[in-house]
């Protein structure tokens, strides 16, 4: 094809299709290897992928792994062990031999091929044995410089054709890397992939720095830092490394979160203990009050439309689940179940909220629609809070700690309560926030 | 208003917090009511001094679950540290607002900001010139007490007085 000169991105990823008349039904309608990913007898789908072909065997080798292990992490697929393949490197360019993949009973096989120049550039077709028919292909390209990406572009490929659904693995999570003894423990940024590979320190834990949120487009994190005396909020720029404080509002600013559009911050600004939320958009210096009174406003999050706000008030006592307008105004409460909810995040399709729950002496972290209907608890534990959506709305991160002298930890778990996860770090971590598909 | 701490009142406030660590950490018997570190012992405080303030009159209040209310035995010794701070009047002070670990985080600052403002409005009440005090909040950043029960948990609900 004529796709070797183009330089290729997650966005417009190129149709694959086999040469010399192979191009079997290259539509993935007429595909039948498909995930059902709800029910009570949901199995993950057994999947091979054998190493994928390059000049440098150990590259694909390495790719393969990454598509292997993101897949595994799902809890949608089980790839196979490699060593058990009738092949261990795929071929691309070839129709498979059905009969031999479906005489090991695998019903998906994954056949890549990847190389590095200018870019990295991959070739990945998923095969449906059964059927005998293509369920994808597609050739998809990285810069050279961030060569695991490809594994996980690869991974968001495999993962759309057969999940039902957008992938979230060629994303970020910036979270707060914790360490020394407890009562004095130094908090900083870190930023990773998915994964946990590709750490980098962002602050240099001076000060402590808490509740990083993305901007929408990914370059930059709102947090808040415990600067000259109290808690501000900051903007910092990932591309360029520079930030600055949003202003200086109240006594205290803290618990931003962007607004869909990018353009607005939202956040909590303290003065004489009251507590209220506040909107600012960026660049100027006049923010707009959105919420009054004497209690505790706070984690406001916004509907993925920007129509709406959830936030955390004790208004009524304990700290319950509200929603208002984005220009602030008449508040709903959305919960009622027994004990307080905090932290409450509006999932990337709007349809849900997530949000920590405190009850009975231990903490949950649980989902429910936006009028508060349909509230399930996901996991419950001596301590966990703060839940990140991944960008497809699937799978929630959140921190989990132990208690006493120990510390937090990340962990994921899906929205059908299924499939609970660490997530690795260096040391402890807690704030966990995913970053929506990078560009 | 926002007044930045001098970087040397936050070396001493570190100081003094470590030195209250090492003395909470003393009084851990779950029956043993904390009342601050007024109570392990008086006796080589220079009147007037930071270590007076300490071991005499006793530097911090705690709070119930989820409540900024000051508690009589709370208020009395507010009492005792207003009259204190109107006598020695070349101090700042600097009051830290703190809350236990079994809440939110963001909440936790909000509700230790809460407390702080709590003990800043009642000092100031008991004629404490208000241009003395400033505030902040650690939610539950800064435990004292580490465990995992609620004699423990109690003791990281406070607020702290510490004067500079």
């Amino acid at each position: 094809m004529e796709t070797k000169m183009t330089l290729l991105t997650r966005r417009d990823a190129l149709k694959l299709g086999l040469a010399g008349g192979a191009a079997l039904a290259a539509s993935p309608a007429l595909a039948q290897l498909q995930i059902v990913v709800e029910g009570a007898n949901f199995q993950p789908l057994p999947i091979a992928i054998p190493d994928f072909a390059s000049s440098d065997p150990t590259f694909g080798r390495e790719v393969a792994e990454i598509v292997r292990n993101n897949l595994r992490r799902s809890g949608l697929f089980l790839p196979l062990d490699p060593a058990s393949l009738p092949i261990r490197v795929g071929d691309v360019n070839a129709q498979p031999d059905f009969a031999s993949w479906r005489a090991v009973n695998v019903d998906g096989v994954v056949m890549g091929a990847v190389e590095r120049g200018a870019q990295i550039q991959a070739s990945v077709r998923v095969w449906d044995t059964a059927q005998a028919v293509q369920v994808v292909g597609k050739q998809l390209g990285t810069d050279a410089q961030s060569w695991r990406r490809i594994g996980h572009i690869v991974s968001d490929a495999i993962y759309e054709s057969l999940a039902g659904e957008t992938g979230y693995f060629d994303t970020r999570v910036i979270y707060v890397a914790e360490s020394g003894p407890k009562a004095n423990r130094v908090k900083r940024l870190a930023i990773m992939d998915q994964d946990g590979a590709n750490v980098q320190y962002l602050t240099n834990g001076n000060t402590l720095a808490l509740t990083p949120r993305f901007s929408p487009n990914n370059d930059l994190v709102a947090y808040m830092n415990f600067d000259s005396g109290n808690w501000q909020v900051y903007v910092l720029q990932l591309s360029t490394g520079q930030q600055q404080r949003l202003g200086s509002f109240g006594q205290m600013t803290f618990s931003p979160r962007f607004a869909p559009d990018g353009r607005r911050v939202v956040f909590s600004v303290e003065q004489g203990g009251a507590t209220n939320i506040y909107a600012l958009d960026i660049g100027s210096s006049q923010p707009v009050q959105l919420t009054s009174g004497a209690a505790i406003d706070t984690s406001p999050s916004y509907s993925p439309d920007g129509s709406r706000i959830v936030f955390e008030s004790d208004r009524g006592g304990s700290p319950q689940l509200y929603v208002m307008g984005a220009g602030g105004g008449q508040a709903q409460r959305i919960s009622y179940g027994q004990g307080s909810y905090s932290t409450p995040v509006w999932s990337p399709k709007g349809n849900l909220i997530a949000f920590t729950r405190q009850s009975g002496g231990q903490f949950s972290i649980g989902i429910m629609n936006p009028d508060g209907s349909g509230e399930r608890l996901l996991t419950t534990s001596f301590h966990a809070e703060g839940p990140t959506w991944a960008p497809n709305g699937r799978v929630i991160m959140y921190f989990q700690d132990p208690g006493g002298n120990d510390g937090p930890r990340l962990h994921s778990i899906d929205i059908w309560g299924r499939n609970p996860q660490t997530v690795p770090t260096e040391s402890f971590a807690s704030d966990p926030a995913w970053s929506a598909l990078r560009a | 208003m926002h007044i930045a701490a001098p970087i040397s009142g936050v070396v001493r406030f570190f100081a003094l917090t470590l030195l209250v660590v090492a003395l909470a950490a003393c009084s851990r018997a779950p029956n043993t009511m904390p009342t601050g570190v007024g109570n392990v012992g008086a006796g080589a405080a220079t009147p007037g001094s930071q270590q007076e303030f300490l071991v005499t009159v006793g530097d911090r209040v705690f709070f119930d679950t989820d409540s900024s209310a000051l508690t009589t035995e709370a208020q009395a010794t507010l009492d005792k540290q207003a009259a204190w701070l109107n006598r020695y009047t070349n101090y700042r002070i600097m009051i830290e607002g703190h809350a236990d670990e079994r809440g939110t985080r963001e909440y936790n600052i909000a509700l230790g900001a809460r407390r702080a403002s709590v003990v800043v409005n009642y000092l100031a009440s008991r004629g404490v010139a208000a241009n003395r005090i400033q505030s902040q909040s650690f939610g539950k950043e800064r435990p004292v007490a580490i465990c995992n029960d609620i004699s423990c948990w109690s003791q990281n609900r406070r607020a702290v007085t510490v004067v500079q």
